[in-house]
């Protein structure tokens, strides 16, 4: 087996006073290496809940996360979580900012400083390096956001629907950049999303989940056809199977 | 620069003058009908006291020299109290957010000693702590320390819960959320809150050396008071309005620092 991550069983619930949420129950998947999967599902559903568990801020109810095969408690591996709102700190400029992460961590050695450079010319930040995060437009936020994940080099990437804040036409241009950056650096990513254009436009499977508890409903391969051309996001909106793959998501999360 | 925007800028300029004109006329006036008032016998000058009787007061204390020892001991009392309150008010605070149980127990103890009114206090801590200025810097201390502990950690406890999520995805432990985002984040909090304060060590302090000094302004006011020298009171009065203003500003002078740090 050559997943690099998977879940068997995973089972989670929330207590608090007022009673306990089942929010997700008995989740089953795995990803390979370098794919990107999209997860789509109701509001409430769980989606977040199951990212915080893949990224080990909480620990499954019952059931258990591997990585490579190894139990998540063993394993090293490094996980980059992008969570829904950019959560920039105002008190401190974009650069800095961008390197909050290697800070924490006590990594701030010149390759990576270099590295983070490189990453705030390549996707337009530059300029605007020396400036407070209110400043900047939601799409460089979002790509501030994403710097500051990618600089401590994750291994797997989590997005929590990144790109809910931003308007249609910037959406579409953010997620074919982050879909090149993955790309370029050959990340494993899960990406969180109520759109379901966008989950077959960026994912090579979608996990469909259920309302809430959470349950996975169906997992759907995705294969599309892009005659001439790279797959990117916006041109595998006018892949033929497109249409087909929307309709069969839809019923199937309105069932 | 445009025609319309050196048309703006001069007109701020003016209103910003006619406010600070405006300003001294109200103080000059004040002054003069007091002074005026005494003069003409409208009001008892050996009560109501007058500008120009303090300023002799004044200038009489300035050379035999007392004038010094008494503002300097209660300017003294005052910042010492100040930083006391600033380094325990944060310190506590910060151990309460560290250990949530012991903040669930505390809580409401410190709900109690603040809404209590400090003066009733003050006799206490003087009959404790003996007629000296140890009495006097604690009474300060009190009146200020449970509203600053409160204010604090509340503001620690108001952190927006997705940008403590954020620093643990990035790996962060509980001491470095502490000083890289509660604490950046809740400093506008701190220093509003070290502004007031600096008003009201002022005040501790003048309650303390009303009941245990042999120096300061609150001696001055109140012995003042007893003997019927009420210029030496009306003085006090006067220095202790510059005392605080000074403070004020030079609060507002730390504050500009602290931000460009941050
Ligand atoms: N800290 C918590 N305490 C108690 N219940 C919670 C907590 N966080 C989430 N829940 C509940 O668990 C369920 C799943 O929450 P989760 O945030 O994972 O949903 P989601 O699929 O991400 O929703 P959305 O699409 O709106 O972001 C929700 O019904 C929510 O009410
Ligand atoms: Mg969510």
């Amino acid at each position: 087996m050559n997943a690099i991550l998977s879940l068997k069983n995973v089972c989670y619930s929330y207590h608090t006073a007022d009673g306990e949420t089942e929010a997700l129950k008995d989740i089953n998947f795995s990803v390979s290496p370098g794919s990107f999967t999209a997860v789509v599902g109701a509001s409430g559903c769980g989606k977040s809940t199951m990212l915080s568990l893949i990224a080990g801020l909480i620990a499954p109810s019952s059931g258990e996360i591997y990585f490579n095969g190894v139990p998540a408690s063993q394993s090293n591996m490094h996980i980059g979580y992008m969570l829904q709102r950019d959560n920039l700190f105002e008190w401190r400029s974009v650069y800095r900012n961008v390197l909050l992460g290697l800070e924490t961590q006590k990594k701030c050695t010149p390759e990576k400083l270099e590295l983070v450079d490189h990453m705030l010319g390549a996707y337009g930040l530059a300029p605007f390096k020396n400036a407070r995060p209110s400043q900047l437009s939601g799409g460089m936020r979002q790509r501030a956001a994403l710097i500051r994940t990618l600089a401590l080099e994750p291994d797997i990437l989590l997005l929590d629907e990144p790109f809910s804040a931003l308007d249609y036409q910037t959406r579409l241009e953010v997620s074919d950049d982050i879909a090149r950056i993955l790309k370029e650096q050959d990340k494993t990513a899960i990406l969180v999303t109520h759109d379901i254009s966008e989950a077959i436009a960026m994912g090579d499977q979608v996990i469909i989940l259920s309302t809430r508890p959470g349950r996975v409903r169906d997992i759907v391969n995705i294969r599309l056809t892009v005659p001439g051309k790279e797959r990117t996001p916006f041109n595998s909106r006018s892949a033929p199977e497109f249409s087909s793959y929307f309709n069969k998501i839809w019923k199937e999360l309105a069932q | 620069m445009s025609e319309e925007q050196s048309q703006f800028l001069r007109r701020q300029k003016c209103y910003k003058t006619a406010v600070t004109l405006v300003r001294a006329l109200i103080f000059f006036g004040f002054a003069a009908l007091w002074e005026i008032a005494a003069q003409l016998d409208w009001i008892n000058a050996f009560i109501f006291s007058s500008p120009s009787r303090i300023a002799r007061t004044f200038l009489d204390m300035l050379n035999d020299g007392s004038i010094f020892n008494h503002i300097s001991i209660t300017l003294g009392e005052t910042l010492l109290s100040f930083v006391l309150i600033l380094v325990f008010g944060i310190g506590i605070a910060l151990m309460l957010w560290l250990c949530g149980p012991l903040s669930d127990v505390l809580e409401p103890y410190f709900v109690i000693l603040n809404s209590l009114p400090k003066s009733a206090l003050a006799p206490m801590l003087i009959v404790w702590l003996g007629n000296n200025a140890k009495a006097i810097i604690v009474t300060a201390v009190s009146v200020a320390i449970f509203g600053t502990v409160l204010n604090i950690y509340t503001s620690f406890t108001g952190t927006d819960p997705d940008k403590i999520k954020l620093m643990r995805t990035l790996g962060a432990r509980r001491l470095q959320i502490l000083t890289k985002l509660v604490l950046p984040a809740s400093i506008n909090t701190i220093i509003s809150n070290m502004k007031v304060n600096i008003g009201l060590c002022l005040v501790g302090v003048i309650i303390g050396e009303f009941l245990a000094a042999k120096s300061g302004l609150g001696y001055l006011i109140i012995y003042g008071s007893q003997v019927f020298k009420m210029d030496w009171v009306a003085m006090s009065i006067v220095i202790l309005c510059l005392m605080s203003m000074l403070l004020f500003k030079l609060t507002d002078i730390v504050q500009r620092l602290v931000m460009r740090i941050f």
